[in-house]
């Protein structure tokens, strides 16, 4: 492997934080906007150097920052998985600033617009090194950084309601980081390292001397909990509407279909390497998981059904597919990990288009969000409308869709215990029921022909969020068809995680 | 229950520690001020770095700094990670600060309060 390829996840993270510090000083918006869709392009081709090289050679990278070894330095490590993420996290930053780019120029206001960039930006970086970091504290570090960028991204939209959702979500992100902060320091206390192989040996060292059995127990809870109320899980789901709904576009989109994941792999990231899957199922944690995980999806799915503005219901239906992705976690003794990974990359996919089509359907309309102010518009705007439609019908899981995919393997990782398959059945069942009850309106909403309402059929598409969306909605209907092979890589890739 | 009490005094770092944060959690919970709220941020945030830094001080050591000519030995210092991070820890809770007072001054700007049941309040007048 070349010395370039071995430094390709050092590069990205920090290419996409120099990004943001030199478009401080460039005034214009355009001009930011252009070099954050460079940049993004840059690291999605390297990120798919990145993954080709691994999958090739099978190999992880170790890289040693300031090449001080393994117990005082700090790591970045970049196996299949990591690489696989990163070129999703490129991919549908990118996609997610082309097609809400009309929206974010009417949006935020034209003074302050290099610095909504500067922000994405930013919160790019910071999501790509907590898929790289192996190292705990780096990893609560960023994982501030990204708080404090995505709060920013929700308040760029200068109204008074973004700017108490942004309160709302600043206080749920506080507590979720504080909560992990305290776990990790505990954590540090009992095993004395912070670089995650060494904690793994630690904690593992403590679990088969029978010593610290309560703290260690107690690390497990805060820092699940902490990065469940990140991620957005159902009892902790309240600030995801309201910051959703208010957001422009690719910010919706940016924060539902990738921040939320981001601190998911960082968990799942926590329990292979730090606490091992068999601590996790014999301590019970996974039960608890699998438990909020299916709650979870039925739960905001019911949300979802009152609600009658587009951008809510599709952010409580994000909060209901994060119960899937739970609930694959849950599952972890018996393969969940990778249905739960499976469906990081499709959720990531669908969602983030949904939001970019909503967005642009409700510009249509004047930004109007009501459903039913947007009778119709399927015949106005027909590419945001046919990928909504595709992303509603892999939400509610329709066979050759991908959302189809990832609930097949949450059924299989599940098959093992009688009772788990059965309530694993008929949780995916009626979420999928609950899912169809409120997508399916919405569709035959879009593409009715309403009497009462003028179609303006002199509308045109903007050429840009076209593109974005047919190449999205080819990538989604792909994934669809072709899940196996990109499973059967995650579960490779797990292996070595 | 005297031996309760004899842990949590031997263990006083940590006792004031749990009581700090409780201090900052209601705080930050029950007040409806949004000044006051992030002042109860601000004692979570030095409440956990209060037990960061205790757990890495040994009794009757001094900091890792090697002085020329003496010999330096384990024994001497104390643990030198925990200070590193809560310096760490601190710059992040500033810079949390900073967004947060930026953010109680846009309401302010925008409601003319910084009583969040006000604000809310008024934010749903404004949207009817």
């Amino acid at each position: 492997m070349s010395l370039f390829v071995r430094n390709i996840p050092f590069f990205s993270i920090m290419l996409a934080m120099f990004a943001g510090i030199i478009t401080i000083p460039i005034r214009k918006g355009r001009a930011a906007w252009y070099i954050t869709v460079m940049v993004e392009t840059v690291i999605l081709a390297m990120s798919s150097v990145l993954l080709f090289d691994l999958v090739r050679s099978g190999e992880t990278i170790t890289f040693a920052m300031g090449h001080y070894p393994a117990p005082w330095g700090n790591e970045i490590r970049a196996g299949i998985l990591e690489a696989m993420m990163a070129v999703l996290f490129s991919g549908v930053m990118l996609f997610s600033v082309l097609g809400g780019e009309k929206d974010i120029f009417a949006d935020v206001m034209p003074k302050k617009q290099n610095l909504y960039f500067i922000t994405y930006d930013e919160l790019f970086g910071a999501m790509l090194a907590l898929i790289y970091t192996n190292d705990i504290f780096t990893a609560y570090v960023f994982i501030e950084i990204s708080m404090l960028a995505a709060s920013a991204l929700i308040m760029a939209r200068d109204s008074g309601r973004s700017l108490i959702a942004t309160l709302r979500y600043l206080v749920m992100m506080l507590l979720g980081s504080g909560l992990f902060l305290l776990g990790i320091i505990i954590l540090y206390v009992i095993t004395g390292h912070l670089l995650m192989p060494d904690l793994g040996r630690g904690v593992a060292k403590i679990v088969a001397e029978g010593m610290y059995t309560r703290p260690l127990l107690c690390v497990i809870a805060l820092v699940c909990i902490g990065l469940a109320i990140k991620s957005a899980v159902f009892p902790f789901h309240t600030m995801l509407p309201g910051a959703h709904s208010v957001a422009t576009t690719t910010s919706s989109a940016v924060l539902s279909g990738l921040v939320l994941k981001a601190y998911i792999l960082l968990l799942i990231k926590c329990i292979t390497r730090v606490f091992s899957i068999e601590l996790m199922v014999n301590s019970g944690y996974t039960d608890v998981a699998l438990a909020l995980g299916m709650v979870g999806t039925v739960a905001c799915s019911m949300f979802a059904l009152r609600e009658s503005d587009m951008k809510r219901m599709i952010a409580y239906s994000s909060s209901a597919q994060i119960g899937y992705i739970f609930m694959g976690i849950g599952l972890a003794g018996g393969g969940g990990l990778v249905a739960a990974c499976l469906h990081v990359i499709v959720h990531a996919m669908t969602k983030s288009m949904m939001f970019i089509c909503a967005g642009n359907m409700a510009r249509t309309r004047g930004h109007k969000t009501d459903i039913r102010q947007l009778r119709g518009v399927a015949w106005e705007n027909r590419p945001a409308a046919i990928g909504f439609t595709v992303a509603a019908l892999s939400m509610i899981g329709i066979p050759l869709f991908p959302g189809f995919a990832s609930k097949l393997y949450l059924a299989t990782a599940a098959y093992d215990s009688t009772l788990k398959f059965a309530l694993v059945l008929a949780a995916l069942l009626l979420s999928m029921v609950l899912n169809a009850m409120y997508f399916i309106p919405a569709v035959i909403a879009i593409w009715s022909r309403p009497k009462d309402i003028n179609i303006n059929s002199e509308y045109r598409a903007p050429k840009l969020m076209t593109a974005c969306v047919t190449v999205m909605t080819v990538l989604v209907i792909a994934l669809g068809i072709y899940f196996k092979p990109v499973a059967d890589l995650i579960g490779r890739a797990l292996e070595t995680f | 229950m005297k031996d309760i009490l004899m842990r949590l005094m031997d263990n006083y770092y940590e006792t004031a520690a749990v009581i700090l944060f409780f201090i900052g959690f209601m705080t930050l919970l029950l007040h409806r001020n949004i000044i006051k709220k992030i002042i109860g941020m601000n004692i979570i945030d030095s409440a956990t770095f209060l037990f960061l830094a205790s757990n890495g001080y040994i009794e009757g050591r001094v900091a890792p700094f090697a002085t020329p000519g003496v010999a330096a030995t384990v024994e001497q210092f104390v643990n030198p990670i925990p200070t590193g991070l809560v310096l760490t820890g601190i710059v992040v809770s500033v810079s949390v600060s900073a967004f947060s007072f930026a953010l109680a001054y846009r309401l302010n700007q925008r409601y003319g309060t910084l009583d969040v049941d006000e604000i809310l309040f008024l934010a749903r007048g404004g949207a009817q």
